[in-house]
This record gives structure tokens, C-alpha cells and sequence, in this order.
């Protein structure tokens, strides 16, 4: 059914849809509208039987989603940057106890300084914790995602993320078509876990593992992982017979067929990229788009496979691995048959910085006659960076980075005296 | 015909004998029913409080919920001496997950049990003092404020063993522990820090709060049968003496945790709804130095000379206990 609805709302009616049993939920900007919107369906009773917690912390959220699933409940949670980190070392044991809790992040910057605007930052965080990540571009993909994620997640006992950036998408009105409870139903099997906790069947979950096995189980980890990459495609072709949509997969390419620069990007920057790519290329530019839906496990086959063509790629990431460049870069670098060189980042959007076409544009053309850096800060504001280097060159201050700018332009809130 | 009474109460060591009981208050542990919930075998050292603690403990609590129980169990000595991969002595369902989150972890188990109508299934939650009252104390006063339907039980052994024997909010005064060093002019553990975790508890109002030692073993099955007949949050602190941590010898582990309550440093109660309804006042009465002589972690108090200002303190601190829970009371006080 269409639906004019927010995207928090829309992501919420969606994980409804797939019958979660246990939901728990600590508020943070952006994701707050999201489990708002769960809490008061379990309150009306419309969605039942479930559980809905509101717990202290994150960290209790994700620990209160680890009990649940390994009891058997389909469990969920929603979170955002502080509160991702604040529950960093509940993510990692979710893995690796593979339990396939499901958990949209609602993509928002990481203080300091404190910043509730978008930016990929805590997903990347955690890109290393053995969790699926999935990064939604629009809003209908976000609540495709869900379903997708559990399914996923079930069939292959790994806890799965979907991100979906904060704001731009969660409290954007737009467009969704919105499966029925049939559909999803018969896409959407109950959960069955392999093992749980059961008095009937007693096992002991999350022994301790000495140097004797630890890198084996790392390493199965990893395959399962692996694992996931040749089955999501099939799952995506699944869902899209059955709900008549193409979301999720692994990737999507756009406009490639004989690009010479192709621009990799995730999340709902790719709608922004693509307008101007379409305008680039009404003036001839061989220009095309790479989305990647599945940044963890990394496709690498598949971009391998995507930018086979392109002699330029352009990496244009809301993330930032600082003292060295781009995170996605890195990733995308390792799947590129080309010269590394070839690979240029684009840092945009960090802490909610606005992504023009105008930018874009310029960045794009830069990079198409090699005069691009091989990190460029997207609309940096260049005269308040040198001016408060050079304020730094003639008196060494310690402390935090912002507020010295503002003590520097005398602002009255930033002074001690 | 004559006639002699016969001894409730073994001499000397206060042990109820069980061979002296009628069938149906002797403990679960001394009959053919118990289920070795902490199956032998385990790593623990030789005179382990808590493997003795948790093993009446989670015995007891199988036997209330007809064998129906999910352990959920914090890192720690009880955790790493249970469960070397791939061995393991729970013969309950069991998992660990990290730290400083079991009570929430128990809170999920039992949301999901919830969910699927399977309530006769119970939750027992469990960890040490420094998975209790420091670093998992958030996700505790969470599951208390919110009467999650789960029992949460701490082996207080007063320090962070699992790590080497480090200070952690339930050591006590003057103990010595690996980062309470027995040096300078206030050797071992500062005065005036520490948490009181079963006031605490009291504090949230919970259907049930309980401290017990393994010196009292029946006292304390009949608490953690208590606590398991009840529905909601409940609590139960439980002091378990560590041989190692404390640096008493292995087979004084029930004496100690005897003194302990005996001095009044450890006073054993209980309480409903933030009431105190219980006390198990103390029979014969010693003073804090008995308890404290036989452990090294106290010996800096008794060279030469002898602390006396530290052992008075310490003793200050026992009669507070005894004022405040009425522990030489005559007669039940409250
Ligand atoms: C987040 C985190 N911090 C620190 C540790 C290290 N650690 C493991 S067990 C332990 C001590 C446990 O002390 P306690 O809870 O009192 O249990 P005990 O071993 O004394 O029975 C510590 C500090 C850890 N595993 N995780
Ligand atoms: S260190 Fe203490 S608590 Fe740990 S196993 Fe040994 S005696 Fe038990
Ligand atoms: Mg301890």
C-alpha cells in the first residue's frame, strides 16, 4: 500500500510487519522516532505477542536484545552514534555469539564536539564487529532492508545492521510502498534458532576459548560471512519477485555501462550523485554510480567487477579515518584491479554539512582532468581552518579543538575568565 | 527410659546437620534430588567460596523452579572456572555474554520467555561483586527499577579475583588488595568509600532482597527458595569467602564467612519491598580481630605494632551493623 509517511515511521510499520518479540530501546537523535512509533504499537496492542523495554542504556538495549535471542525471541533495537558506541562491546558479543538480532542505525556524527547531524561515522565504527551491514539509500530501501535483515540474519545466525542516515532519511516524508502482512509472512518465515537457552536441551552459550581454537572460531566467523555474499543477491532477486521492488543486494551500479569515473558512495547521498551525474552526462561525460548496499561483508567480487571499466574512481564518504583519509576508500582500493592513485576520496557531509550538486560537480570535473587531491574535504571552509592554524603556529593551546576557535573569536560563551 | 536431646546444631561449627533433620528441611544439596546445576570437575580453587555459593545456590533454585531455569552468568572467576572451552560444568542452560551487562541479559531471556507464554521457566541471574556493584551496576538498577521478572544473585568475594585480586566497591576498609597496596600510613583499602549494594537494592523497592553467607548454607537455600516462589526483581548478596584474594587458608573458607557475620561486618537479613523483614542476629559474638587475623589481606594490622587504631575503626563499623539491624537483639526486632 502507498503511504506518505516519515521515514523513522515507515521503518517502524516495516519491523512491525516482521513480528519482532522482543523490542528494546534507549532514545537518541536521530532513531528516537523509530521505537517511539514501536512502543506505541506494542501499547495498542497491534503488535503482539511482543515485549517492548525501555532500558537504561544502549548497552543494556543490545544486552537486552543478546537474552532475547538467545532465548529464542526475534529480537530488535534501534541506536545512533553515542549511544552505537556506548553499546560497542554488546555489538561485538552479539556476533560472535551469532545471534541475529536486528538493529537499524540511524546514521549521526560522534562527538567531540558534540553533533547530532548525519555523517557515516558510528556505523564505520563498527565495521569490523562481525555484524552485516547495510547501508539504505532512500527510505523504501530502509524499510525493504528490515525485512530483508531478519531473513538474512536468521538464515545465517549473524546479527544484521541497517543504516540509514539520520534525518535526511528518518525524518524525511516521502513515498513508500508498504508490503501487507501476507507478503511479508511468506517471505518472512518465524525464527527458529538453531540453539537456545532451554531447560528442555541445556547448553552453555559464551564459553571461554583459549590460543587452542580462538582463530578458528574468528576464522569461521569470517567465512560466514563470506557466505553471505553469495547468498544475499539471491535473496534480493527473492524479494524483489515477491514485493516487486529491487532493494538490498549487494550493490547497484548506475550509469557505468562505459564510464570512465565512477563515483562509489553510500547511503541517500547516492540520489544527490546520481542527479548530477544525469546532468554531467547530458554534457557527454562518461560518468556512472556505484552504490554499495552491502558495505560489511565487503563485496569485493562484485565492485571488482563494477569498476573493471572505469579508469578514475572517486570515492565520496561521510566518514573520515583520521590520520589517514577515507575508510570506504581503503575498502574500495582492495577491490580495484587499477592503480591505487586512481582511487581519489571525497570527504563530505561530516556532522550534517550539506551535499550540493554545485559541489559535487566541481569535485567530479576536478577529478576528471586529474587535478583532484587524493583527499579532498568536500566545501571546507579554508579561511577559518588556516586562520586557527595560524593562531596555533604563534601560541600552542591544548584542549579541545572547537572551543579553542571559539575562544580565538572572542566568543563570550568559550571564555574561562 | 532416658532421654537426650538431640543437638540441632553441630558443635562448633554451627552446621546443621542434615543427618539429624527430618527429610523435608534438610537441603537440597544433602539429598538425591539436587541436580549439580555446578557440576564437579570445574577450575575453582581448592576452598572456593563462590563455586560453593553458587553451586547451593543454583540448586536450590532448580528445585523451586521444578528444573526449570536459564542461568545468566557475568565474566568473572565463577564464569572462567566453570566453562574452559570446550569443557563445561552448568548443566543448566547457561550463557555469558559480557561483564557488565547479566542483569539485562537476564532481562531479555526472561522478556522472551515472557513472549512465549513459557513463564514456568525461570531466570536466575549471577556474578561476582565487581560484575554487582561497579561496572554492571547500571544494567542491575535498570532490571530492579523496571521488576524484571529475574533473581540476581552476587558472590560477593570483595574483590575483582578473576584479574588478580584488585579493589573494587564492595572491599572493604583496610584490605589489602593488588591496587590497595599495605604501604604508606593507611596501608590497604581507605575508610569511607565502598557501596552498600543490598541498601541499595532496598532502595528500589523490589519484591526481595537477601544477603546470606556460605556459612549458613540452609539459610541460604531457603532464601533462594524464597526469592524463587516470588515474581519480579529480586536480590541476593551472597559473601563468599576467597582463599586466594583473602589469603586465608582453604579449609577456613566457612569459618571465616562464619566471622564475618558474626563479628556484625557482615550482617545477614532480609527485606520486602525496601522493608527489612529478617535478621539472623549473631550467637556468639567475636570481635572484628578474630575475623581478621587468620586472612593476609589484614595482616598489615597486626605487626609490629599492631594497628589498633585500624582494627578499632573496623570494629566501629561491626557495632554500626549490629545498632542499625539489631543483630544481639533478644528477639526478632522487626
Ligand atoms: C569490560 C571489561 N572490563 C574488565 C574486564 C576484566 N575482568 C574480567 S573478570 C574481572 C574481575 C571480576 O571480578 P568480580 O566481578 O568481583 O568476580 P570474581 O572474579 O571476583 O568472582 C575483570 C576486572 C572485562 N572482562 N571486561
Ligand atoms: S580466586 Fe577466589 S573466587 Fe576465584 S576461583 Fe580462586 S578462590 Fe574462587
Ligand atoms: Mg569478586
Amino acid at each position: 500500500m502507498l503511504k506518505q509517511i516519515e521515514g523513522s515511521r515507515a521503518v517502524a510499520e516495516a519491523v512491525a510487519l516482521c513480528r519482532p518479540e522482543v523490542i528494546c530501546a534507549y532514545p537518541i537523535s536521530p532513531q528516537t522516532h523509530i521505537v517511539e512509533g514501536l512502543g506505541e504499537m506494542v501499547k495498542r496492542g497491534a503488535l503482539a505477542p511482543c515485549e517492548f523495554i525501555n532500558v537504561e542504556s544502549e548497552f543494556a538495549a543490545m544486552s537486552v536484545a543478546i537474552g532475547a535471542s538467545a532465548a529464542g525471541a526475534r529480537a530488535y533495537t534501534a541506536t545512533a552514534s553515542q549511544g552505537l558506541l556506548f553499546m560497542a562491546e554488546a555489538v561485538f558479543n552479539a556476533s560472535g555469539l551469532g545471534l541475529p538480532i536486528v538493529m537499524t542505525v540511524a546514521n549521526r556524527a560522534i562527538g567531540a564536539p558534540i553533533n547530532i547531524w548525519n555523517d557515516h561515522t558510528d556505523a564505520m565504527s563498527q565495521r569490523d564487529c562481525g555484524w552485516i551491514q547495510l547501508f539504505a539509500e532512500t527510505n523504501q530501501e530502509a524499510l525493504d532492508l528490515h525485512i530483508q535483515a531478519f531473513r538474512l540474519g536468521e538464515e545465517l545466525s549473524l546479527p544484521v545492521m541497517v543504516c540509514m542516515d539520520g534525518f535526511i532519511l528518518t525524518h524525511a516524508y516521502e513515498r513508500v510502498d508498504m508490503p501487507t502482512q501476507a507478503q511479508v509472512d511468506a517471505y518472512l518465515p518465524p525464527y527458529v534458532p538453531r540453539q537456545s537457552l532451554d531447560p528442555a536441551e541445556p547448553v552453555s552459550i559464551g564459553a571461554m576459548v583459549g590460543p587452542e581454537a580462538f582463530m578458528e572460531v574468528r576464522y569461521l566467523a569470517h567465512v560466514k560471512q563470506m557466505r553471505a555474499l553469495e547468498l544475499i543477491p539471491g535473496w534480493a532477486e527473492e524479494f524483489r519477485r515477491a514485493f516487486g521492488r529491487d532493494s538490498g543486494g549487494l550493490l547497484h551500479s548506475y550509469r557505468t555501462e562505459d564510464a570512465e569515473l565512477v563515483i562509489v558512495a553510500l547511503g541517500s547521498v547516492l540520489g544527490t550523485i546520481k542527479d548530477t551525474v544525469d546532468a554531467m552526462r547530458e554534457r557527454g561525460v562518461r560518468i556512472g554510480v556505484l552504490g554499495i548496499t552491502c558495505f560489511r561483508p565487503w563485496p569485493q567480487e562484485a565492485v571488482r567487477a563494477a569498476l573493471a571499466q572505469a579508469k578514475q574512481v572517486l570515492v565520496l564518504e561521510k566518514s573520515l579515518a583520521v590520520g589517514l583519509g577515507g575508510i570506504v576508500s581503503n575498502n574500495v582500493r582492495t577491490s580495484y584491479a587499477g592503480a591505487a592513485q586512481a582511487v581519489r576520496t571525497v570527504i563530505a557531509g561530516l556532522g550534517g554539512r550539506p551535499i550540493s550538486r554545485a559541489s559535487l560537480e566541481r569535485v567530479f570535473a576536478q577529478a576528471l582532468d586529474g587535478t583532484l587531491d587524493p583527499v579532498t574535504f568536500l566545501d571546507l571552509d579554508r579561511g577559518l581552518v588556516e586562520r586557527a592554524l595560524a593562531r596555533e603556529r604563534e601560541a600552542r593551546r591544548s584542549g579541545p579543538i572547537a572551543e579553542n576557535i571559539l575562544r580565538d573569536l572572542g566568543v563570550v560563551g568559550a571564555r574561562i575568565s | 527410659m532416658s532421654y537426650q536431646p538431640v543437638k540441632f546444631y553441630q558443635t562448633g561449627t554451627f552446621t546443621v546437620g542434615n543427618r539429624l533433620l527430618p527429610p523435608d528441611v534438610r537441603t537440597v544439596q544433602s539429598t538425591q534430588r539436587r541436580t549439580n546445576s555446578l557440576n564437579s570437575g570445574h577450575r575453582a580453587c581448592q576452598g572456593c567460596g563462590e563455586a560453593l555459593g553458587a553451586r547451593f545456590a543454583m540448586d536450590a533454585a532448580m528445585e523451586a523452579s521444578e528444573r526449570k531455569l536459564i542461568a545468566a552468568n557475568a565474566t568473572g572467576c565463577l564464569e572462567v572456572f566453570s566453562t574452559p572451552y570446550p569443557e563445561t560444568s552448568w548443566q543448566i542452560p547457561w550463557i555469558h555474554s559480557v561483564f557488565g551487562n547479566t542483569a539485562a541479559v537476564a532481562t531479555g531471556i526472561a522478556a522472551a520467555l515472557k513472549v512465549k507464554g513459557r513463564t514456568d521457566v525461570r531466570v536466575v541471574a549471577q556474578g561476582g561483586d565487581g560484575g554487582t556493584t561497579d561496572i554492571g551496576f547500571g544494567c542491575l538498577s535498570g532490571m530492579f527499577e523496571r521488576n524484571d521478572d529475574v533473581l540476581f544473585i552476587c558472590y560477593d568475594n570483595e574483590a575483582y579475583m578473576n584479574t588478580g585480586v584488585q579493589r573494587s566497591s564492595a572491599t572493604p576498609a583496610a584490605a589489602r588488595t593488588a591496587t590497595t597496596m599495605a604501604v604508606g600510613s593507611e596501608p590497604g583499602n581507605v575508610f569511607g568509600q565502598g557501596k552498600n549494594v543490598p541498601a541499595i537494592a532496598m532502595a528500589h523497592e523490589i519484591p526481595y532482597v537477601a544477603t546470606a553467607t556460605v556459612a549458613d548454607l540452609h539459610d541460604l537455600e531457603a532464601k533462594v527458595k524464597t526469592a524463587m516462589g516470588m515474581r519480579g526483581a529480586r536480590y541476593i548478596h551472597i559473601l563468599v569467602p576467597c582463599p586466594l584474594g583473602w589469603g586465608h587458608a582453604s579449609h577456613d573458607t566457612i569459618r571465616i564467612a562464619r566471622l564475618a557475620k558474626e563479628t556484625g561486618l557482615f550482617p545477614v537479613f532480609e527485606a520486602a519491598h525496601g522493608e527489612l523483614t529478617s535478621v539472623s542476629r549473631i550467637r556468639h559474638q567475636h570481635a572484628v580481630e578474630d575475623y581478621l587475623r587468620p586472612q593476609k589481606r589484614f595482616a598489615h594490622l597486626f605487626g609490629d605494632p599492631p594497628r589498633r587504631d585500624v582494627i578499632d575503626h573496623l570494629q566501629a563499623l561491626a557495632d554500626r551493623n549490629i545498632r542499625r539491624y539489631g543483630l544481639l537483639d533478644a528477639k526478632e526486632s522487626v
